[in-house]
């Protein structure tokens, strides 16, 4: 019995870490999907939700909020931050679309950069933590192991998003217009269709998942500046896993990242992430596009 | 003609350079003279083969922990040992890590590597009994030509005999490349880099020049990494970590890796910007984040770009 209550421990912790994994990684699909830009500062943007969040939730606490509610200002704050893609892609990105994917890829890192330094001049170096509001919800008992249900809800939210972008993306006008122009942007835009509201849309929602995804993530754990730049290896492990630019993927991905890394953690810690990068190794040498990516290198 | 003027210019400041700067900025010339062994080694790679490695830190690393390694764990104290043992090492890795990686161009080539080198790093900081961990390992005095100079102060090591040697490393470094980069060899890494289909068809086997321009920048690297353990005494996980890969792809594209001095511009202007900048606010990455942008986006010839009239990466 202790060894399957340990396994069902193990395992929801890893589709709890999934499950935020799956937001970033979704936002860097779609990007990549559309603009053919892999953003570096998704993990960035992540960090940033977690920031804004936390203090929105502290200011939410310190006004006299009831605890209950503190999603709703976490959640809004999230997504409001999302708002920082829309001055990145207008401020930044639109200069270098013609441009070679090395000075793409660059500017992103220049981004990395940039954002780090901003979360430590506004929030300081210290972590920074929402308290005791993670187990606001309480515990249940599932298969025998004890979860936070504020995991769960994470865990559902997140295949509400998954389902929603599914949607999005098969049934609604905007969702074909992705589609289209990831296929071929020439035509599309041909078509007449306006690819710098397609651009600035796209990347703006691609920077709120990610932001959403940091801002879940943090009465679960606390805000740390390094957090973007470790999260992005990750992400990116996901993406490759999956395959790039592909939703399915994210969500597979996100799922065999975040599984395996809770149980090398419980099994033998040292192997951590050294068992992900080797597992991204294998798929990029022996299946370059991943498990559901359609563009071969 | 005017570049071997300012060539011997330069030369000539270099060696006169600890007789007349204050002992700070010689100790801060140390790691810029590493940094451009390293740089030299990745513009083969970036600007001459057209691959952006997002991984090179790897090669700092194991460069950097080899030389740790023989000075701690073993009685090598000697520096032109811990060079060519640093140079061997990477070589070896590179060898099948280089074989794998040239297979793919642009994205996947830079992911193969960064995935590379996060397992290196991620290698440095679990197996803590041989690596030490996030904390590192020292880096015992090395002796330099055999000559044991334990008995000298700490700064006037560094400014003295090691920045010397550092600068004799550079150098040769400079050379080696300039033949290999103007060597048939480095003609058909650059005919290869602007049309691979053609390169191909005039016979030549585009992965192998692209494993064998890996391998070389790899050792470059290593060389370079070794060089900037001795002046801190100490190497630490972080230098094989992603975003030192993307620092030194900065200072390349700082200094502008169309050129052949260019990465060595940018290697310098780096280090002495950071120091500046830091001496002043804590936050250099906001400001470098800022420069890397403008760069990208108005100057993406970088600084060499504003000396010379535009030149092919030919060196001019």
């Amino acid at each position: 019995v202790a060894v399957s209550v340990h396994v069902v421990n193990v395992l929801l912790s890893g589709i709890f870490h999934a499950a935020i994994l799956f937001l970033v990684a979704a936002g860097l699909q779609v990007v990549f999907g559309v603009q053919k830009i892999f953003n570096l500062a998704c993990g960035s943007f992540y960090a940033l939700g977690a920031y804004v969040g936390v203090s929105a939730v502290q200011a939410f606490t310190a006004a006299g909020g009831p605890p209950v509610l503190f999603v709703l200002p976490l959640v809004t704050a999230g997504l409001a931050v999302g708002a920082v893609g829309l001055a990145v892609e207008r401020g930044l990105l639109r200069f270098i679309y013609d441009r070679d994917e090395t000075f793409q890829l660059l500017l992103t890192f220049a981004l990395v950069l940039m954002l780090e330094d901003v979360i430590r001049l506004t929030w300081g170096t210290a972590p920074q933590s929402t308290g005791g509001l993670y187990l606001v919800y309480g515990q249940v008992s599932l298969f025998g192991a004890t979860v936070p249900v504020y995991n769960l809800i994470v865990i559902a939210a997140s295949l509400a998003i998954a389902g929603g972008i599914g949607w999005l993306l098969t049934r609604t006008v905007f969702g074909r217009i992705i589609r289209a122009t990831a296929e071929n942007r020439e035509m599309a835009e041909a078509l007449g269709i306006d690819m710098r509201r397609v651009y600035a849309k796209v990347f703006t929602l691609g920077t709120a998942l990610g932001t959403l995804g940091g801002a879940l993530v943090i009465p679960a754990t606390a805000a740390m500046s390094e957090m973007g730049i470790e999260l992005i290896v990750e992400a990116f492990a996901v993406v490759v896993i999956g395959g790039l630019g592909s939703m399915r993927g994210a969500f597979v991905g996100a799922l065999v990242v975040g599984v395996l890394r809770a149980v090398a953690i419980s099994v033998y810690p040292e192997l951590e992430m050294l068992l992900i990068y080797l597992l991204v190794i294998a798929v990029l040498v022996l299946r370059p596009r991943g498990l559901f990516g359609v563009v071969a290198p | 003609m005017t570049g071997r003027r300012v060539l011997a210019l330069v030369a000539t400041a270099m060696l006169a350079l600890p007789l007349v700067a204050s002992e700070y900025h010689v100790t801060l010339m140390l790691p810029f003279m590493a940094y451009g062994v390293v740089l030299l080694g990745l513009n083969l790679l970036f600007g001459y083969t057209g691959l952006v490695s997002f991984g090179h830190a790897l090669f700092i690393g194991i460069g950097a922990y080899t030389g740790a390694v023989l000075t701690t764990h073993t009685r090598v104290r000697s520096l032109e040992l811990m060079l060519v043992a640093a140079g061997v090492v990477a070589a070896a890795v590179a060898a099948p890590v280089g074989a794998l990686c040239v297979r793919y161009v642009k994205i996947y080539f830079g992911m193969l590597t960064l995935a590379f080198g996060m397992v290196f790093y991620t290698f440095l900081l679990k197996f803590y009994r041989l690596t030490g961990g996030d904390e590192g390992m020292r880096v015992l005095r090395p002796s330099l030509l055999g000559l044991d100079l334990d008995g000298m102060g700490k700064v006037a090591y560094l400014v003295g005999p090691y920045y010397y040697y550092s600068l004799a490393v550079l150098a040769l470094a400079v050379l080696a490349m300039w033949r290999i980069v103007h060597s048939p060899f480095g003609l058909c890494l650059r005919t290869v880099r602007d049309n691979p289909t053609k390169a191909e068809a005039l016979g030549l086997s585009v992965r192998w020049y692209r494993w064998g321009a890996f391998v070389i920048s790899a050792v470059y690297a290593a060389v370079g990494g070794a060089l900037l353990g001795p002046p801190t005494g100490n190497v630490d996980p972080t230098l094989a970590y992603w975003t030192h890969s993307g620092n030194i792809v900065f200072m390349t594209l700082l200094g502008g890796f169309g050129s052949f001095f260019g990465p060595l511009l940018g290697a310098f202007a780096f280090i002495f910007l950071q120091d500046t900048v830091m001496s002043v606010v804590p936050y250099w990455r906001l400001i470098f984040g800022a420069l890397l942008a403008f760069i990208v986006i108005c100057a993406p010839g970088g600084l060499m770009a504003l000396f010379t009239r535009r030149r092919e990466a030919t060196g001019g």
